[in-house]
C-alpha cells in the first residue's frame, strides 16, 4: 500500500545537545495502523511532534501526503490530526466550542452535524454544553480526541491514549480506533500498554534511545520473534530428565510433575513430534500438554535487554 | 491564507474577553472616574487651563492613551501566554496556520479590546469635561496604530515571559512609568529644561502629544514626528515578532 507519511534521515538535537531522534527513517502506509513502542524518553513524542510541526527538526525529510511537512505545512497540517499527551484543554469552554473551534483552526466551514457525529460517536454528545473543567479524565480524554478528529483528518496520531484510562475506558478508546481505521484513517499510537499494540497495531515499531529498533508487522513480529512453550503434565513424577532427552533442553518442575519445553517459532514444528516420539520411547506418559506463546512485551522487554547488552 | 483559522483565534480571544467583561469593562472605567476625581478636581482645580484647553479635557487623550497601552500589552501577553502556559498552544502550532494569520487573530484580538475600552473611558470623560475631537480621522488611526503597535509589543512579551512574574515586569517596571512620565497629566513644556530634554526620549511622549494633538491641536512635540515614532514602533514590533516566529523562539523547541 503506498506511503502516506514517509520519514528519511530524521535527526533531533536539542539545544541542550541531547540527541532525541537518531537517523529515522520510516514509511507509514495509508490506512494501517502503527503502534510505536518505547520506554520513557525514547523519542516517540518527539517524533510525531516533528511529524505535526510542533518540534523542528535537526535534519532529514519528513513528508506527508507527498507534501514536505515545513515547507507544504497548510497541506500537511490539514491531513493530521493530533491527540496530545497531557490532557491541554481550555478547562472553561464548553465541548461543542471548543470542537469548533478546533474545526475553524484548520480553515474547515461550520459542520454541526458531523461534529454531532463524531460527539455521538465518542458518547459526549449528552456532554455538549458541559464546561470542560466540570468532566473526568477520561471524559477530556475523548474531548482532545474529538477535536483532533473535528476537521476530518486522514491520519490521527494518538500519543499515550489510555495513559491514566481505566480499563473500560481503556476498552472504548479501542472501539473508537478500531472504527477510525475501519473508516479509512490512517492511525499512529504511541504507547506504553503492549497489550494495546498487540490488539490494535498493524506494525509495530520500537524506539529506544532515539533510534528506530525495529519497525515490523505484527503478525510477523510475532512469529519472528516469539517463543513458544510445551508444558507436559506427567502421569508419573521424574526424578530427573533420562538422558535421551538432554538435547531437548527439558526443564523438570521440583516435583517431577511437569516438563517444560521452551522452543523457537523458526524452528520446525517437527520437533515437538520428535519430542513427543522421544518421550513416547522413553516411556513417559502425559495426562495433559498445552502451548504458551510469547507475548508482545515478551519481545519488547527481550528488544530492550538487547540493546542494553549490546 | 487560513483567513478562517484566523477568524477562529481572534473570535476565541474576544470571547475571552466577554466572558469577563466586568472585570474587563467596569474596571478601567472605574479607573478612569478616580484620575478625574484625583487630577481632574482636586489638582485640576488649580490649574485650569494649559495652553488654552481645560485640565480636565487636556488628561483625557492622556487617559485614554494610559489605558491603551496597559490594555493592550497585558491582553495580549496574556492571550498568548497563558496557550503556553495550560499547554494547549499545541493545537495552534499543529494546525494548518502562519505566523502572520496567528498574529492577526491574538494582537488584532488585544487591539480591538483595548479600543473598546479606550473609546469607553472616552464616553465616560464625556460626563466630567466637554470635550471636542478636532481630527477625528487622526484620533481613529492614533487609537488604532497604538493598539496595534503595543499588542504586538505584548504578544512579544507574551512570548518571551516564561513565567507570570516576567508577564508583569516590563509593564509594570518600564511601561507604567513611560505612560505616567509621558505627558499622560501634564505638558512636558511645563518641565525644567533638563528634564523636557530628558522626556523627549521617551516614547510614550509621541504618543500622547500625537492623540491630544487629534483633539485640541494641541502637542508637546510636532505631529508629525508622533507619526513617525508610532509608525517605527510598530514596525519594530513586527520584525521582533518575525524573527521570533522565524527561529521558532519559545514556541518550539
Amino acid at each position: 500500500m503506498a506511503s502516506i507519511i514517509s520519514i528519511s534521515h530524521l535527526n533531533k538535537i536539542y539545544a541542550s545537545g541531547f540527541q532525541a531522534l537518531k537517523d529515522i527513517n520510516l514509511d507509514i502506509a495509508q490506512g494501517e495502523i502503527l503502534a510505536l513502542l518505547g520506554p520513557n524518553g525514547a523519542g516517540k513524542t518527539t517524533l510525531i511532534s516533528i511529524i505535526c510541526g510542533i518540534v523542528t527538526k535537526s535534519s532529514g525529510a519528513v513528508s506527508v501526503g507527498g507534501h514536505d511537512n515545513v515547507t507544504d505545512f497548510r497541506e500537511t497540517r490539514k491531513l493530521i490530526g493530533l491527540v496530545p499527551q497531557e490532557l491541554h484543554l481550555s478547562i472553561f469552554e464548553t465541548v461543542w466550542a471548543t470542537v469548533s473551534f478546533s474545526r475553524s483552526l484548520y480553515g474547515k466551514p461550520a459542520d454541526p452535524a458531523y461534529l454531532e457525529k463524531i460527539l455521538r460517536s465518542l458518547s459526549l454528545w449528552d456532554k455538549k454544553d458541559a464546561q470542560i473543567r466540570t468532566l473526568s479524565g477520561g471524559m477530556k480524554r475523548r474531548v482532545l480526541i474529538a477535536k483532533a478528529l473535528a476537521h476530518e483528518p486522514r491520519i490521527l496520531f494518538l500519543d499515550e491514549p489510555t495513559a491514566g484510562v481505566d480499563v473500560g475506558l481503556r476498552q472504548d478508546l479501542w472501539t473508537v480506533v478500531q472504527g477510525l481505521r475501519d473508516s479509512g484513517v490512517t492511525i499512529i499510537l504511541t504507547t506504553h500498554y503492549i497489550e494495546e499494540a498487540e490488539e490494535l497495531a498493524d506494525r509495530v515499531g520500537v524506539i529506544n534511545k532515539g533510534g528506530l529498533v525495529l519497525i515490523e508487522e505484527k503478525a510477523t513480529l510475532m512469529r519472528k520473534m516469539g517463543r513458544k512453550k510445551l508444558t507436559l503434565d506427567l502421569v508419573k513424577p521424574l526424578s530427573s530428565i533420562p538422558k535421551a532427552l538432554k538435547d531437548y533442553g527439558l526443564v523438570l518442575s521440583e516435583d517431577g510433575k511437569v516438563l517444560a519445553y521452551d522452543y523457537d517459532t523458526r524452528s520446525k514444528n517437527g520437533n515437538i513430534a520428535k519430542l513427543l516420539e522421544d518421550l513416547s520411547a522413553a516411556k513417559i506418559d502425559y495426562n495433559d500438554l498445552h502451548t504458551e506463546q510469547s507475548s508482545l512485551e515478551d519481545i519488547f522487554m527481550g528488544l530492550l535487554n538487547a540493546e542494553v547488552t549490546a | 491564507m487560513n483567513w478562517r483559522g484566523a477568524a477562529a483565534i481572534y473570535a476565541y480571544e474576544m470571547k475571552r474577553f466577554f466572558r469577563t467583561v466586568g472585570q474587563s469593562i467596569i474596571s478601567p472605567v472605574i479607573s478612569t472616574i478616580l484620575y478625574f476625581v484625583v487630577f481632574g478636581a482636586a489638582i485640576g482645580s488649580r490649574i485650569q487651563h494649559i495652553e488654552g484647553v481645560s485640565y480636565g479635557a487636556f488628561i483625557v487623550p492622556g487617559l485614554i492613551m494610559l489605558s491603551l497601552l496597559t490594555q493592550s500589552i497585558s491582553n495580549a501577553s496574556f492571550g498568548i501566554y497563558f496557550p503556553r502556559f495550560s499547554g494547549t498552544i499545541y493545537e495552534y502550532l499543529a494546525a494548518p496556520v502562519s505566523s502572520f494569520e496567528m498574529v492577526c487573530g491574538f494582537v488584532g484580538a488585544s487591539a480591538t479590546k483595548s479600543i473598546i475600552i479606550g473609546l469607553i473611558i472616552l464616553a465616560t470623560s464625556a460626563f466630567f469635561v466637554p470635550l471636542q475631537i478636532m481630527h477625528p480621522f487622526w484620533m481613529v488611526a492614533f487609537l488604532l496604530m497604538t493598539a496595534i503597535s503595543f499588542s504586538l509589543f505584548g504578544f512579544i512579551i507574551g512570548l518571551w515571559a516564561d513565567g507570570f512574574e516576567k508577564l508583569q515586569i516590563i509593564p509594570l517596571l518600564i511601561i507604567t512609568p513611560l505612560t505616567f512620565l509621558g505627558g499622560s497629566f501634564y505638558s512636558i513644556n511645563v518641565l525644567p529644561p533638563f528634564w523636557h530634554t530628558l522626556s523627549l526620549f521617551n516614547p510614550v511622549v509621541y504618543l500622547v502629544s500625537g492623540f491630544r494633538w487629534s483633539f485640541n491641536e494641541v502637542a508637546d512635540v510636532n505631529v508629525e514626528y508622533s507619526l513617525a515614532a508610532t509608525m517605527v514602533f510598530l514596525g519594530l514590533s513586527l520584525a521582533v515578532i518575525s524573527w521570533m516566529f522565524k527561529t521558532g523562539y519559545r514556541l518550539k523547541t
